[in-house]
């Protein structure tokens, strides 16, 4: 019923839904027949059916140990625990590249469920723009990728998953930080379709903003799940290596960022509409890029995927349709968009165009980072590598000014601010970063740290302050203040918490500059200092596992002779796959981590001793922490109905369902 | 102004097709290491020797040498030094293996190197890894292949196996003779 032949069958049935949605709904477009128009959202919904139902039977296959499928042969294995055989189909290339395509799929899905009140003909255009992608990438798991392929005569076994890949942080990081890439695929969608109608206005600006945004937050959620998962499973006590992969992620994130916030002035004032759409457009090709090419292996990164040149040529190819089709129609429309309103350069306009400015600016730098090695190897012949010390060097120099300018951007009215008004605002966040400057030059060392953990600092102050001053805290009675709050759209919240974030994260990343480790050699029973912490190493035990040998430490962490905690790291053999990995203990209080590594044992008897990483993590948490505020604050704004055309009759609806 | 876009796109594009080219047809290779010293005569140094194996080398003596060695850096530490040794063992007796165990207690490398047979011709230990700076090296292990006069032909960043020995040695050998 759920065979890899039913699942080969409903990918090939869902390609052609796709190229079918891709066409008909662009003709009826065109031809401004409505009944082809009303095809595209059932088309999106079949298309998705049939996706699903493919996905399934991979899911099946994998569960039901059919070692006919060649990628459950080289991925999975009979005593692999359940939960790792399903999320194992998307640990490798084929599986990832179809959840690519499902994922893609609901997006469409979404649209045509949510998108009832577009007007017809840009509905049908965005499902048509989606269709087209999809049919793309199914075509390309098809042709080069297939995950139901057989192999004959059938294994008895299976090869088993990278032992790396068995963690639960690592089985839901790809679902959601592809989510977040794909997620782009509709504001693109919306874009091109926006290019073709040649037509950009506030209404687009309104419905197009929340599909950002969700995106975003899942790109968000993503991206700090990759990072926690790094620090943890690797064990190397690293939060962030600027890896070509980490920073494929952390492009279009920031792109992505820019573009939610240049989408409100679109909606709000009719601005910067070309901009929006080219960041629409930017943001989904980086997306697409950085898939590409970590697959192609053009980049040189830690995350390896099996390279094959036929597949780099195939999604090459895909991309020159994909982003050379809408830039070089971006070329010739966007000429056509009318320019919208004029503004100040104090003005809530003014600072999101410097927001765009300096986003856009960390994303070149990175772009830049990322792509010397390659084209310096291509154009020149010489092999570089570009790491931490580039990147840190020009990233942080930018990020301050937007620190800076993140705090008074929600203060300013529209069209024209006045400074003095702004200053009188600003005066309590101004207080507390002066109060941080002090604590900070006591408590950090380095020039930089010190000026981030301000930036951060002024931040939240000030996002904090504009909130109570726009509930009236300080003027008002409570309950007028509750009330206030109730009627003030969750959008603000939803923003000042998001900058909020922001500011904890920072926080975090200078607490981490402050970072203490030792890497020692060490006897049974001796004792370190790290940090004004005494770490023993109490005992060292061999442990068995389901398919692996463990040797596990106990350290004992005293301060001033009270013990804190015992830490058990422990390293993992995996005979079977030749492969050893190590399990990171970590004790935190969320002010700090501390994380313990087993390494090798060297000589043996009474001579024995151990390797021993020890780190001391300041404010490590507040990274990972920052980023799930963010996305919440992500989806806070996303759940403010009253934004949306048509949301009026929804709220109306909710709001009866919670009196009654 | 909006068709800069698409000609930048356009641009990268072409890179990245010639870079798939390069990879395909083996012109180009992403993985490549920096290897300043490649095709330079090799570096000034003076090395002891490990306990029991001899007095170490210094760079004269290996300029020195009238037929081509391999010089392998090593550690005790490093698991692909302990996969690579018998493959190590093998290509000795093809051509002699020099090794510099690097960043190793002297007494820890001996054990590492004596314990099945050591493929090494002669050896010497890079305690401080100062040595290895000059060379080039950014991990263990690393193999580089020396030509008579001291001349530094191949440089191979991972462990040395069968395959590396016939495909990217053996041919540089037989184009010296």
């Amino acid at each position: 019923m759920f065979g890899p032949e039913q699942g080969h069958f409903a990918l090939a049935l869902a390609c052609i839904l796709a190229l079918t949605q891709f066409i008909l709904p662009l003709w009826g477009a065109a031809r401004q027949d409505r009944r082809m128009l009303a095809l595209a959202p059932l088309l999106a919904v079949s298309q998705l059916i049939a996706l699903a139902l493919s996905f399934f039977c991979l899911v099946w296959s994998a569960t039901h140990d059919d070692f006919s499928v060649q990628n459950v042969a080289a991925n999975s294995a009979i005593a692999k625990p359940l939960l790792y055989k399903i999320t194992g189909t998307w640990g490798n290339h084929e599986g990832s590249i179809l959840l690519w395509a499902l994922i893609l799929g609901v997006c469409g899905a979404a649209v045509a469920a949510f998108g009832r009140n577009l007007p017809a003909i840009l509905r049908a255009r965005v499902l048509a723009i989606l269709g087209g992608v999809s049919a793309g990438f199914q075509a390309f798991c098809l042709l080069t990728s297939d995950p139901f392929a057989r192999v004959w005569p059938a294994p008895p076994d299976g090869q088993g998953m990278n032992p790396l890949l068995q963690d639960p942080g690592l089985a839901f990081h790809p679902p959601i930080l592809y989510t977040g890439y794909v997620g782009f695929a509709v504001p693109f969608a919306f874009a091109v379709a926006a290019l073709i109608e040649g037509r950009v206005d506030a209404a687009w600006g309104r419905w197009v903003r929340p599909w950002a945004v969700a995106a975003w937050c899942f790109l968000t959620c993503g991206i700090a799940l990759g990072s926690w998962w790094s620090y943890y499973v690797l064990g190397w006590g690293g939060y962030w290596f600027w890896d070509p992969v980490e920073n494929a992620s952390l492009i279009p994130w920031l792109t992505g960022t820019a573009l939610v916030h240049s989408a409100i002035v679109v909606e709000k004032r009719e601005a910067l509409k070309i901009w929006t759409v080219l960041l629409a457009i930017a943001t989904f090709s980086f997306s697409l890029s950085g898939t590409f090419l970590v697959r192609s292996g053009i980049l040189n990164s830690v995350h390896a995927f099996a390279n094959d040149p036929a597949r780099g040529i195939f999604i090459l190819g895909l991309l020159a349709v994909v982003i050379g089709g809408s830039l070089l129609l971006f070329a010739w429309r966007a000429p056509s968009l009318v320019a919208g309103g004029m503004f100040a350069p104090l003005s809530r306009e003014g600072s999101l165009v410097l927001n765009n400015i300096l986003l856009c600016s960390i994303c070149a730098v990175v772009v830049t980072g990322t792509m010397y090695p390659p084209f310096a190897q291509l154009l020149f012949g010489r092999t570089i590598s570009v790491g931490k010390p580039f990147f840190d060097a020009t990233t942080i120099p930018l990020t301050l000014p937007l620190l800076g300018a993140m705090a008074f951007g929600t203060m300013l009215p529209w069209k024209r601010a006045q400074m003095s008004p702004l200053l009188h605002r600003l005066r309590i966040a101004g207080l507390l970063a002066v109060v941080a400057l002090g604590v900070a030059c006591w408590t950090l060392s380095g020039p930089l740290p010190i000026l981030c953990a301000v930036g951060a600092v002024w931040v939240i102050g000030a996002s904090v302050t504009d909130l109570t001053g726009r509930l009236g805290v300080s003027r008002l009675s409570l309950a007028h203040s509750w009330a206030r709050a109730r009627s003030l759209p969750r959008s603000a919240f939803g923003a000042a918490l998001a900058h909020i974030g922001a500011g904890v994260t920072v926080l975090g990343l200078c607490g981490m500059s402050q970072a203490q480790h030792a890497i020692v050699d060490v006897k049974v029973g001796q004792t370190e200092t790290l940090a004004g912490y005494e770490w023993t190493l109490l005992d060292v035990r061999d442990a068995q596992g389901p398919n692996y040998r463990a040797m596990i430490a106990d350290i004992a962490i005293r301060r001033h002779g009270h013990l804190v905690t015992v830490l058990h790291p422990s390293k993992r053999d995996f005979s079977s796959q030749h492969q050893t990995t190590t399990e990171v203990a970590i004790r935190t209080n969320l002010l700090a981590d501390l994380y313990g590594v087993i390494g090798d044992r060297h000589g043996t008897g009474a001579d024995t001793t151990y390797v021993l990483r020890l780190h001391y993590n300041p404010l490590a948490p507040w990274m990972w922490l920052g980023g799930l505020i963010m996305a919440i604050g992500g989806g806070l704004s996303l759940s403010d109905r009253r934004l949306r055309v048509g949301a009026p009759k929804k709220a109306a609806s909710i709001r009866a369902e919670a009196t009654s | 102004m909006t068709a800069l876009p698409v000609a930048t796109a356009g641009a990268l594009g072409l890179g990245f097709w010639r870079m798939l080219g390069g990879m395909s047809s083996g012109g180009f290779d992403p993985h490549a290491v920096n290897a300043p010293i490649l095709d330079r005569s090799l570096p000034d140094f003076t090395l002891p020797g490990l306990p029991g194996q001899g007095d170490g080398f210094d760079s004269a003596t290996l300029r020195a040498q009238k037929e081509p060695v391999l010089l392998n850096f090593f550690a005790s530490w490093c698991i692909p030094c302990v996969a690579e040794m018998p493959a190590l063992r093998d290509i000795g007796r093809k051509l002699p293996i020099w090794g510099i165990a690097y960043k190793d207690k002297p007494e820890d490398a001996a054990r590492f190197t004596a314990r099945d047979g050591s493929p090494f011709a002669r050896v010497a230990a890079d305690r401080s890894g100062m040595a290895a700076i000059d060379w080039g090296v950014t991990g263990v292990p690393e193999t580089f292949l020396i030509l008579p006069g001291g001349r530094i032909a191949w440089h191979g960043t991972a462990e040395l196996t069968d395959d590396t020995f016939r495909h990217e040695i053996q041919p540089r050998l037989q184009a010296l003779r």
